[in-house]
């Protein structure tokens, strides 16, 4: 019988894989080290981030479109300057500043290059844009830093906003469509959708990453609908 | 982004509270009880004999570091089972003298989540809370205590930042009010796992009930530790089963760890006031170079001295997140640790740093250095090499400016 094995030392392929099923998950360490916590495409956006706010840049760089976003998770913070074409309606430059992990980095370095590459992505299409496509476009996360790939398209919806209100219309703004389940403690589904991103799994997770008391009875099958929605959503 | 390149890159370990290596005296102790050494020390047989005495020996050695009798000490399973014994042992056994508990909010996981289970089982934790430095004031503790009080735990020295508590000063409170209440609680335990490097570990000076120490933190190996217990305290076991460590902590011993753990405890503490001064001079270096060479810094914890790990270098740099940090300091190979909640499990940043009241994004930007044997100033130096120019980059993409208050930082926006 052949041996397939030639050498003991397995050369770690340098090529970049994208990830076909973002469920796996993503944890690319090996015993000899060899491996990173992200993947190479996470790791190449880290270290070599695209199109950030440089020092010095913030007054030259021309924009009609500025969203900034924080999220309560764990404190990161975003900022995207976008330049878009009133006519074409494409985004033909941007810049972004991220306060945050690796893979917050990484995340808003990767939608930077998806919305300008091409000529530059319409505004309708950059709309529609998941945070699942940024996943995808980056190869994957782990799943407790799922969350840091979801504050990228909001900072993109708020700059658009922030261009349709600049040129007057109003009315294309897109109202965050946040409805109120929990009246007296004011808990929407976007708490929720936030709150099971930061790995809220069941009720008393919830409470706790919402620093809320103890939830009104009645919407407690609603709560808990939203629950496992969203948890399927992200990492079912 | 232009990030310097080094011609060479080396490792760097900066991280000794996380935990340290084995130094080659440990070892070699520990070696002949892998491979010729491996009876069961329950057994009758001379092998066995040998084993059990090696364990008795080792029993010894722990007990002479911490001035007490060989009967006092438990060998466990690490500090984390070592927190455990201590805290559901006392619990359970005194459970029905009293079901309330005196902490403080910065103690090791170990502790606080012992303590967060038990009060599903009805008992009542009272946290008190401690400085801007992380030292809690011993009146505050004995204020705390109540009739029903059976238990107080405060760490030594904290992994985080380095505070030093007032150990002896609360052991003696505690005697005082035990004396003039005429009560034999409440019983007082002291995780000394960072301190057992550098402090003396005296439990009839430390007037502790229970201390918690273990090897990995002191150049012995991991998954050993040991509990002392003074005589007379009523606790149970934790961990059923053949009744080894007089049945308060059955399982065949680990008798290379249990010999190890005894051979570097024994190192630790002859060369404590040394290495004391060693370390400090290396740690006091890397801060002086840091408020040099990068702004916006800030030194989390005790200043260097006597209520400071002389080994904790613990730094919050404004506006730039811990993981991040990290990730390109690996680059390099430099291994440090950092607050953040991005790194966190939970996601919560440092227990620590929040617990010292300071705010949330001061634990972001913290990072911990922490030396030990094998470093040297030569370590900062190559650490500096690229240091400054990480936050630099950082800091560029960072859209978060922070500005240096007294309680709350503000958050400007650029
Ligand atoms: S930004 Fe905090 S975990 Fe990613």
């Amino acid at each position: 019988m052949p041996t397939k094995t030639k050498s003991k030392i397995k050369i770690t392929n340098k090529k970049v894989v994208q990830k076909k099923n973002l469920k796996e998950e993503v944890d690319v360490r090996t015993p000899d080290g060899g491996g990173w916590l992200y993947s190479d495409i996470v790791k190449d956006h880290f270290f070599n981030p695209r199109n950030f706010m440089q020092y010095g840049e913030e007054e030259k760089f021309k924009f009609n479109g500025i969203g900034r976003v924080g999220s309560p998770a764990c404190g990161d913070e975003m900022v995207l300057w976008v330049q878009i074409d009133p006519k074409t309606e494409k985004i033909s430059q941007c810049r972004w500043r991220t306060f945050g992990c690796g893979s917050a980095i990484a995340s808003t370095s990767a939608l930077s290059e998806m919305i300008v590459e091409n000529s530059g992505m319409k505004i309708d299409e950059a709309l529609k844009l998941k945070p699942q496509n940024i996943l995808e476009r980056l190869g994957g996360l782990p799943n407790r830093k799922v969350h840091c790939s979801v504050l990228g398209d909001k900072a993109l919806q708020s700059a658009i906003n922030d261009f349709f209100r600049n040129t007057a219309q109003h009315s294309r703004v897109q109202t965050a469509g946040a409805k109120v389940i929990d009246k007296e403690l004011n808990v929407t589904d976007h708490d929720i959708e936030e709150a099971v991103l930061e790995g809220a799994q069941n009720l008393e997770d919830l409470q706790h990453k919402l620093k809320v008391g103890v939830f009104n009875k009645e919407v407690i099958p609603q709560l808990e609908d939203l629950l496992r929605f969203y948890n399927e959503k992200y990492y079912g | 982004m232009p990030l310097p390149k080094l011609k060479k890159v080396r490792d760097v370990y900066l991280d000794h509270a996380a935990t340290t290596y084995v130094i080659p005296a440990v070892a070699k102790a520990m070696a002949p009880y892998i491979e010729t050494n491996y009876a069961n020390p329950s057994s009758l047989y001379r092998l066995g004999r040998i084993n059990n005495g090696a364990i008795n020996d080792a029993r010894r050695t722990i007990a002479q570091g911490l001035g007490t009798m060989p009967d006092t000490i438990v060998f466990t399973a690490g500090g984390t089972e070592s927190d455990n014994l201590a805290i559901f042992g006392v619990a359970k056994a005194n459970a029905d003298r009293g079901k309330h508990i005196v902490s403080i909010g910065i103690e090791h996981h170990a502790v606080l989540h012992s303590l967060r289970e038990l009060k599903k089982d009805g008992y009542e934790i009272t946290f008190v809370p401690v400085d801007g430095e992380g030292i809690v004031k011993v009146e505050d503790i004995v204020a705390a205590i109540r009739p029903d009080t059976i238990l107080i735990t405060v760490m030594f020295a904290n992994n985080e930042v380095g505070t030093i508590e007032p150990i002896a000063d609360i052991g003696r409170a505690i005697l005082k009010y035990r004396q003039t209440n005429k009560t034999i609680y409440p019983y007082f335990h002291s995780d000394a796992c960072q301190a057992a490097g550098y402090l003396d570990l005296d439990v009839e000076k430390l007037h502790v009930d229970l201390l918690t120490i273990n090897g990995g933190k002191i150049y012995g190996p991991k998954g050993v530790g040991a509990l002392y217990i003074r005589r007379g305290v009523k606790i149970r076991p934790m961990i059923w089963g053949g009744g080894q460590e007089r049945a308060m902590r059955s399982g065949t011993e680990n008798i290379s760890g249990i010999v190890g753990f005894a051979k570097a405890f024994e190192l630790a503490q002859t060369s404590r006031e040394k290495e004391w001064k060693r370390v400090l001079e290396i740690a006091k270096y890397l801060w002086e170079r840091v408020q040099k060479e990068i702004p916006k810094v800030r030194l989390n914890g005790p200043p260097f001295g006597v209520n400071r790990l002389p080994n904790n270098v613990n730094i919050t740099f404004m506006d730039v997140e811990g993981e991040a940090m990290l990730l390109y300091l690996d680059e390099y190979g430099i291994m440090a640790s950092t607050g953040s909640a991005c790194t966190s499990t939970s996601l919560e940043p440092s227990h620590v740093i929040t617990g010292m009241g300071l705010p949330y994004e001061y634990a972001h930007g913290s990072m911990r250095f922490t030396f030990g044997k094998r470093n040297t100033k030569a370590d900062v130096d190559y650490l500096m090499k690229v240091f400054p120019e990480i936050v630099r980059v950082l800091r560029e993409i960072s859209p978060v400016v922070l500005e240096e208050g007294k309680k709350h930082a503000k958050i400007h926006q650029r």
